[in-house]
């Protein structure tokens, strides 16, 4: 396997709390990675540290073989890193499609090209039937679409997803997860998603990491996983098991 | 390129478009001098609405200090003009590097420093009001006892010097708004004019989707504030005396945001509106005051504040997105 994404002993420290506690794994290319664990657990800290909204105290990360830690977030959308938000962040003005659109003219200058693009990534996410609508018109689901599709639209290498299925009905997160396989199987595309629904993350990820109380606590394939016993007593409860 | 002007404009909004275009070129042989005189007080506020919109509008970053910009581009042309005789088209290239520098500066200091929102805002008036102090003292241009250029009797229009009647400053100034608007509605049509939409709408996710914010956001306050200072050229040779009292006070920093608020923030035609239905309303009230003998001091300004609060309350998003709605121009944002 070749690496894309290298995290090494990351820590983030805000004031007295530890929010990172020297987390390391690897994401190999062309796979799906999911992080896991109880709210307050640190996923987004870790992951907004990837995404360049914060520095970390320490470790490094290192992205297609380059150091990335500390660059800004739009030189780490630039190198080719995707990201979502969990608390949706649309542009609410604009269209759906001009939404997805911005994304698409990281790689494409001419409006024409781009648009065609951002189509396209609007078709995979089953919006492009509401791309003329004004994204503060979208529910919550379509929202949640949106921020992919945008995501997408910037080509990245690796997309990061910040819990994409909280809120969607069983129906529509089977939906979700239908689209991001077909992503990872036509383009060869690298997720890593932070997600708490785990009937997404059994049917998606090939490999998983447990944090609780800022540490990794247990890393390795979903069903190995879930059945250590201190991701069972920290996390999921004994029921989870059966 | 006039294709690309005119792409994605129904052809309903064309047909008006012109028939405003005809009115305009035609509006020196109907009108009298008083309804000339008015028409470039609605075509200057249209600019320089239109010049601040790029920031406020287009990129979301609130300027209430823009009078400084219109105040170095005038008095910059006119000190050229003055004492050294450079004409003021020359000079304008130096009045805009001048404002664009500034701009440049207050935009560096503010973006740079994560000074955003009402801070931002807060910052301009205060450079505004630095420059309105800073001038009161500076004795080259005359200082607070005001800085006049020579109104020396010209028999016939000089354009290349500016000199001449109403109706040749009618056109500069009609050509000068014609050309900010065919500028910003290119811009707002390409990835410029997107990633300012973006910025003004969550900055965040605009950062998230590789934009580099403080780049785009140099860009508009360097264009808004070259543009601005063309309107302060114009003015300073149009009515050919400054005084830093009047060209850098604050009121002037509202009056110019008025009219793209009325009209519509961030739609290309609000600033036009705006203009059009402030200075008209303006200038009705005067003539209704007095024709109802109620013309004492402060009763303009009363009815005037009445007319823009209904406004503002009726149609928080502008009068032009509402008409064009209602007229099947446009889309909403455009």
């Amino acid at each position: 396997m070749t690496v894309l994404l290298a995290v090494e002993g990351i820590s983030k420290r805000f004031r007295g709390l530890l929010a990172v506690d020297g987390v390391s794994f690897q994401v190999a290319r062309g796979s799906i990675f999911a992080v896991i664990g109880p709210n307050g657990a640190g996923k987004t800290t870790l992951f907004n540290i990837i995404a360049g909204s914060f520095a970390p105290n320490g470790g490094s990360i290192a992205f297609d073989g380059k150091r990335i830690d500390g660059l800004t977030p739009d030189e780490i959308c630039r190198r080719g890193i995707g990201r979502t938000f969990q608390v949706v962040r649309p542009f609410p003005a604009l269209s759906v499609e001009d939404n997805v659109l911005i994304g698409a003219m990281l790689r494409r200058r001419d409006p024409a090209s781009a648009r065609r693009h951002a189509n396209e990534v609007l078709g995979r996410l089953d919006l492009f039937g509401k791309r003329h609508q004004p994204a503060s018109t979208l529910t919550l689901p379509d929202r949640k679409r949106l921020e992919v599709a945008r995501a997408l639209a910037t080509d990245p290498k690796l997309l990061l997803l910040d819990e994409v299925m909280a809120g969607l009905r069983p129906a529509e997160t089977d939906r979700m997860v239908s689209i991001l396989r077909e992503l990872n199987r036509d383009f060869g595309l690298t997720i890593l998603l932070i997600e708490h629904v785990m009937r997404a993350v059994m049917a998606l990820a090939a490999r998983v990491l447990v944090l609780h109380h800022g540490a990794a606590i247990s890393e390795g394939a979903p069903d190995a996983v879930v059945r250590d016993p201190a991701v069972v007593q920290s996390y999921l409860g004994a029921e989870a098991v059966d | 390129m006039i294709a690309r002007l005119l792409d994605g404009v129904p052809g309903r909004g064309l047909a008006v478009l012109a028939g405003l275009l005809a009115v305009l070129l035609a509006a020196p042989w109907v009108a009298n001098d008083y309804v000339l005189t008015v028409l470039i007080i609605v075509l200057y506020s249209a600019y320089t609405g239109q010049a601040w919109n790029v920031m406020m509008g287009f990129a979301g970053q609130l300027s209430l200090g823009h009078a400084i910009y219109v105040g170095l581009g005038g008095y910059a042309a006119a000190a050229l003009y003055v004492h050294f005789g450079v004409a003021p088209w020359l000079g304008l290239a130096a009045a805009v590097a001048i404002a664009a520098a500034c701009g440049a500066v207050i935009g560096f200091l503010a973006f740079r420093f994560g000074v955003g929102g009402v801070y931002f805002a807060i910052l301009t008036i205060a450079f505004a009001e630095f420059a309105r102090i800073g001038f009161d003292h500076f004795r080259w241009v005359g200082a607070s006892s005001g800085f006049f250029l020579p109104v020396a009797n010209y028999t016939r229009n000089d354009l290349w010097n500016l000199r001449g009647d109403p109706t040749m400053f009618y056109y500069v100034m009609l050509t000068l708004t014609i050309a900010a608007f065919a500028i910003c509605h290119v811009l707002l049509k390409s990835r410029i004019g997107y990633y300012w939409q973006a910025i003004r709408e969550d900055e965040i996710a605009a950062r998230s989707l590789g934009i580099d914010t403080f780049r785009y956001k140099m860009y508009a306050i360097v264009l808004s504030a070259g543009m601005t200072a063309v309107a302060g050229v114009f003015f300073a040779f149009y009515y050919n005396n400054l005084f830093p009292e009047q060209v850098f006070h604050i009121s002037r920093s509202i009056e110019m945001i008025l009219g793209p608020i009325i009209g519509g923030i961030g739609t290309l035609f609000g600033p036009l509106v705006g203009a059009l239905l402030l200075t008209g309303l303006s200038e009705a009230m005067q003539e209704l005051l007095t024709a109802l003998r109620l013309d004492v001091p402060g009763a303009k300004q009363v009815f005037y504040g009445l007319c823009l609060l209904v406004v503002v309350m009726a149609l928080p998003g502008g009068v032009w997105p509402w008409v064009a709605g209602k007229l099947g121009l446009t889309g909403p944002r455009s």
